[in-house]
């Protein structure tokens, strides 16, 4: 909410400066956003009128104005503006005058004589507006300072209200705070009901009576919309950036942003018979002042007349039963709605009102005769005519009821961590209009009916805290038990899973976790995924099941960026569907970890050469993040890899994820230059860590046997490792592959694998026969079972 | 001068004009071999009459002694001269740049929520998690925020199509009650209920976007809830936390009252460094507060024997002040050149 400082400082003025006021504001829980002067500094301005203009002789768009500034004799001053016109009443700086930015001096203009400037707007710093000289009224008295004349030496706050504090949304009830703030008096404007000097009177109904307990309607005959709303009342609107418009709609915001009622001004003429306050019934239509037709949904209130719908109760009236500049008679409506029956119907269809927004955080129940009586008297001062009789329909047992709340203040003590005696506590609820009352050991505290935001005990203790100052809370080091936390081995976090990653030369990356649809369609064959109801963007419409395509994102983006060489990784949740979720039924969220290398193999450098990026760099990569735990891997189909050149990676016989190079199609279709090689695991399963077990070292000297064998060349090295462990004795600790070796000497489809056996006994050297033995098992076994031959 | 006098400075000069091992090889021999003049010499004693052989015997030794460590003398200083040359054409480029791969380096954001999990873990928070399509109950409900609270227009949420049920979580705080619950069942039927003191780092969503918003940023939720946790505490944690994150004393902290439906009283905590670029300015940086009685029976957890506080906080922002980043965006958009300068 924005608002005048002086507006305010009429109402209460507590003896501090601007920036002083704002921080009591922001530390009373009404932040304040922004504060900015009405306008810069300026002096040497003064109401001044034209008296006489001709044309400059040297110049055609140059007017010569002689000025009456009030300073006993005119002064002769060129002037540019196209509206400077004989009569007219303008601002004038006069020679010394400070204008921001630049000094007013005496000066020729062509070669005539200037004694000051008459301005714009915006050479005064007021608004942009440079269309011409700023016109002033023409009862400005001449030779008055302009910053007097248009209360400029005066402050704009702007407030951001908490939804529990809507009784600020008004002068009065800022006024009301800083009063009790500071122990200042409050001067709140006087109302006095006006008599009635007519008889005219409108029948009220409350059909929905927990909706709308009280409605307060009079009926004002022959007033003069036509008329000019004051330039007071202009000046304070316009500082709370409401634009005026008429009259009567300037009368109901103006009381609106005083006391902060939400009033209505309907056309009187076009009402017929009894209002209601009613349910919509089915298909029903109102044509709303913003020119928007709406079907009201079941709980939408609406003000109605016996023909029709006129209004959405506390929301926004209706086009056709709306004053107009011809309306004569005003049929005015000041209520309350209860926050419940406006709460989110106004931004169900698109828009917020001033009125719907104070509705629905609450507005003081007890209002909305004193806000009746200040509208009419402002009408019948400005515009004139007759007021009939305030007519109220009331349903006491329907307004909001203001219980006692118990507060124990020693729990308020203990909450808040201070020692606050109950008299003090006490004082401090009075201050803001609490009624406090002692009952035993505790206090029953009432609320005013401005306050909807006191229910239960705890937001006793809040306003205790607030108006005692948050600051005035001491830091106190917090005491606990000292039990140490679980620092498991058999597990790790993921701290340690990304300094491994970043350790193998790869950069995290936080990608968007809604992605385009195309990319879950392409990479992970997902025609069904999960889509937001409300994407910001189509290129961020549906949930990712990988992070796979976000990886080759980050490629595509760098390459544009000339970045040769991308080593990206991410640890995030995917998203699928999946009946029993958990924890979310309906959706299965699992962490994951992905990595995606594109470029050469290693940076650019002196001493390496240059080798793209291949699949086995990056398996090195994800068999790093394991040991000791042993992986398998096994060819796999998945959308996004190359068929040839995927892998599933197994662990403990759980496929936990996958590694490979990108799909040729993709690689073309997304522009990603020499296929990069990526890898996708669950955080489970790389979470998982091994208690090391101690095993004992041999001190017998170890046998080493090399043997190569030949093998077809599709057979998976891995089986042929399998197939040599099955037949190994004891002795064999361990058969390394070296080499793997097809070409000249190897017939074709055929591919020499090279091994070595390492044999080793505990307890005693081997003997020549045993490891010969043992070698002749390993490959007989391999003839056997693969179709091996040992290779001479 | 002395006949072997003359031989020794002789042995000494030749020994020093021999350019490597082989030629004083041949110069020792000329002195010392069989049938060198030093040898000569020893031969030649048994001529003499016996009692000058004694003498004469003695002074050939000095001399052999004195040509033999010019030998040796000359014979290191080749060995080191033979070691000097060696290393001289070993000698490296050492300037030139190491070889093999690069490293890489965490997300900025990542640093900021290691040292958060860090300072916090030392003071006995554990780590809690969510997941991020969350249901409407644990996001909104369960943290006092009926439908049609005016508050939930402060959340721009994003929901999933054709299941009003579910939505991406606004914010860390469903954590809190997924960790109530457990840590409620944990201890049921017990006499006493540890504390419990979590924080929950994660990713949430909003439907925003700018330079100071993202539609996906990270949360930091901390909660501690105990049978004498206050208002003073919490100011205590959040006061040291901010000053160890930024390493300086240097910082003002401002607890201001705020708004939340999940905590009461509320704040929001703003910082104020007191030099460098941003001296003097309040920055807002967690929202806090009690929590909310409503919240902890959610959780299953009796508001009058227990209370605690809870606050969130927003990583990405802290992670901008200490670093000087400007534009949250660029957390988001993976580009390389900004990312490996957090290494």
């Amino acid at each position: 909410m924005q608002f005048s400082e002086q507006w305010l400082r009429s109402l209460v003025n507590p003896p501090l400066d601007s920036e002083a006021l704002g921080h009591l504001l922001t530390m009373a829980g009404l932040e304040v956003e922004e504060s900015a002067p009405v306008a810069p500094p300026f002096s040497g301005v003064v109401v001044a009128q034209i008296v006489d203009a001709e044309k400059h002789p040297n110049a055609d768009k140059l007017k010569l104005c002689k000025v009456d500034a009030g300073q006993g004799e005119l002064l002769q001053i060129v002037c540019g503006a196209p509206n400077a016109a004989v009569g007219m009443k303008v601002p004038c700086a006069v020679v010394g005058a400070k204008l921001p930015g630049f000094e007013i001096k005496a000066a020729k203009l062509r070669g005539v004589e200037s004694f000051g400037m008459l301005c714009s707007s915006r050479e005064l710093g007021l608004s942009e507006d440079h269309g011409g000289l700023l016109e002033l009224p023409s009862d400005a008295p001449i030779g008055t300072s302009v910053r007097d004349y248009l209360a400029l030496d005066d402050t704009l706050f702007t407030i951001k209200l908490t939804p529990n504090r809507a009784d600020c949304l008004s002068l009065v009830g800022v006024a009301r705070e800083v009063a009790a703030l500071t122990a200042q008096p409050l001067a709140v404007p006087d109302v006095v009901a006006v008599a009635p000097t007519i008889d005219d009177r409108r029948a009220i109904v409350l059909d929905a009576p927990a909706a709308c307990p009280r409605y307060i309607g009079r009926i004002l005959r022959g007033v003069d919309a036509k008329a000019p709303p004051p330039d007071w009342m202009k000046q304070r609107l316009q500082r709370c950036g409401v634009r005026s418009i008429s009259a009567l709609v300037d009368v109901t915001n103006y009381v609106m942003l005083e006391l902060g009622q939400p009033l209505h001004a309907f056309d009187n003429a076009r009402l017929s018979g009894a209002i209601h306050v009613r349910f919509p019934s089915e298909g029903e239509q109102v044509l709303l002042l913003n020119e928007q037709t709406v079907t009201p949904s079941a709980d939408t209130l609406l003000i109605a007349d016996e023909a029709r719908a006129l209004a959405l109760a506390g929301i926004m009236g209706g086009e056709e039963s709306g004053i107009t500049l011809d309306t004569t008679d005003v049929f005015l409506e000041s209520a309350f709605f209860a926050p419940d029956a406006i709460a989110g119907r106004a931004r169900s269809y698109g828009f917020v009102s001033d009125a719907s927004h104070r509705f629905e955080r609450g507005v003081d129940f007890e209002l909305a005769s004193r806000a009746i009586e200040r509208a009419t008297q402002l009408i019948l001062e400005i515009c004139g005519g007759a007021a009939g009789p305030v007519v109220e329909a009331v349903s006491n047992e329907h307004l909001p009821a203001r219980k006692a709340v118990r507060l124990r203040p020693a729990r308020a003590r203990r909450l808040l961590g201070i020692g606050l005696d109950d008299s003090a506590i006490t004082k401090l609820l009075a201050g803001v209009h609490l009624d406090v009352r002692q009952d035993g050991e505790n206090l029953l505290v009432v609320p005013p009916s401005f306050r909807f935001d006191i229910e239960i005990e705890e937001d006793l203790i809040e306003e205790i805290a607030r108006l005692y100052g948050y600051d005035n809370i001491p830091a106190l080091p917090p005491q606990g038990s000292l039990a140490m936390l679980d620092r498991s081995e058999s597990g790790r976090n993921a701290w340690d899973v990304r300094h491994l990653l970043a350790g193998r030369d790869y950069q995290e990356v936080v990608n968007y976790a809604f992605v385009e649809e195309a990319w879950e369609r392409d990479f992970c064959a997902n025609e069904t995924p999960i889509r937001l109801a409300n994407p910001i963007a189509s290129q961020m419409s549906v949930m990712r099941s990988s992070l796979i395509p976000g990886l080759a994102g980050n490629l595509v983006a760098n390459r544009k960026r000339q970045q040769a060489r991308v080593r990206v990784f991410e640890i995030g949740r995917c998203f699928e569907r999946k009946a029993d979720g958990e924890p979310v039924t309906g959706f299965h969220q699992p962490m994951r970890v992905a990595g995606l290398a594109g470029g050469p193999a290693l940076p650019e450098q002196w001493g390496a050469p240059t080798r793209n990026i291949d699949f086995y760099d990056v398996k090195a990569d994800v068999e790093a993040l394991f040991p000791p735990r042993v992986l398998k891997f096994e060819p796999v189909s998945d959308p996004a890899l190359h068929p040839g050149r995927a892998a599933a990676v197994l662990l403990d016989g759980r496929r936990i994820g996958v590694v490979g190079e990108l799909h040729p199609v993709w690689v073309q279709r997304y522009d990603l230059g020499t296929a990069p090689v990526v890898f996708e695991l669950e955080m489970d399963a790389v979470l998982q860590a091994q208690l090391p077990a101690y095993e004992e070292i041999s001190r017998q000297p170890a046998v080493t046997r090399d043997l190569a064998l030949v093998v077809e060349q599709a057979l998976p090295v891995a089986r042929v490792i399998e197939v040599l462990g099955e037949s190994a004795p004891d002795i064999v600790k361990g058969v390394e592959l070296f080499d793997v070796y097809h070409g000249k000497g190897i017939e074709p489809g055929k591919k020499s694998l090279a091994f070595r056996v390492l044999m080793q006994d505990t307890q005693r050297t081997l003997e020549d026969a045993e490891v010969d033995a043992a070698v002749t098992a390993i490959v007989q076994h391999a003839e056997t079972v693969l179709g091996a031959r040992l290779r001479g | 001068m002395d006949k072997l006098d003359q031989l020794v400075q002789q042995a000494t000069a030749e020994f020093a004009a021999a350019a490597d091992g082989v030629q004083l090889e041949q110069a020792k021999a000329r002195f010392l071999g069989k049938t060198g003049v030093l040898t000569e010499q020893l031969k030649g004693l048994g001529k003499l009459a016996p009692e000058e052989r004694r003498a004469a015997g003695a002074e050939i030794n000095r001399a052999k002694d004195a040509i033999e460590a010019a030998l040796e003398a000359r014979r290191n200083a080749l060995r080191e001269a033979v070691l000097l040359a060696q290393l001289a054409a070993e000698a490296l480029d050492v300037t030139l740049p190491g070889r093999g791969a690069a490293v890489g380096g965490l997300h900025p954001v990542s640093r900021t929520l290691e040292r958060i999990e860090g300072l916090f873990r030392s003071i006995g928070f554990v780590v809690a998690d969510g997941p991020e399509i969350e249901t409407d109950w644990y996001n909104f409900t369960a943290l006092n925020t009926p439908e049609n609270h005016p508050a939930r227009s402060m959340h721009d949420t994003f929901y999933l199509e054709g299941n009003d049920e579910v939505l991406l979580r606004t914010h860390t705080s469903p954590v809190q009650t997924r960790a109530m619950l457990a840590h409620a069942e944990r201890h049921a039927g017990r006499e006493h209920m540890p504390e419990l003191r979590i924080i929950a780092p994660g990713r949430v969503y909003r439907v925003d976007s700018d330079a100071t918003h993202s539609p996906m940023f990270h949360q930091v939720e901390g909660l501690w809830v105990g049978e004498n946790v206050s208002f003073a505490d919490l100011k205590g944690v959040i006061a040291d936390f901010l000053r160890k994150f930024f390493e300086t004393e240097d910082l003002q902290v401002r607890f201001r009252p705020s708004f939340f439906p999940f905590t009461e009283p509320s704040a929001e905590i703003d910082v104020a460094f007191m030099s460098g670029a941003l001296k003097g300015r309040w920055l807002e940086i967690a929202g806090c507060g009690m929590v909310h009685p409503n919240v902890l029976r959610f959780g299953g957890i009796d508001p009058e024997r227990y209370t605690g506080f809870a606050f969130g906080m927003g990583p990405d922002r802290l992670t901008m002040l200490r670093y000087g980043v400007n534009d949250l965006r660029l957390f988001f958009e993976g580009d390389l050149r900004f990312l490996s300068q957090f290494r």
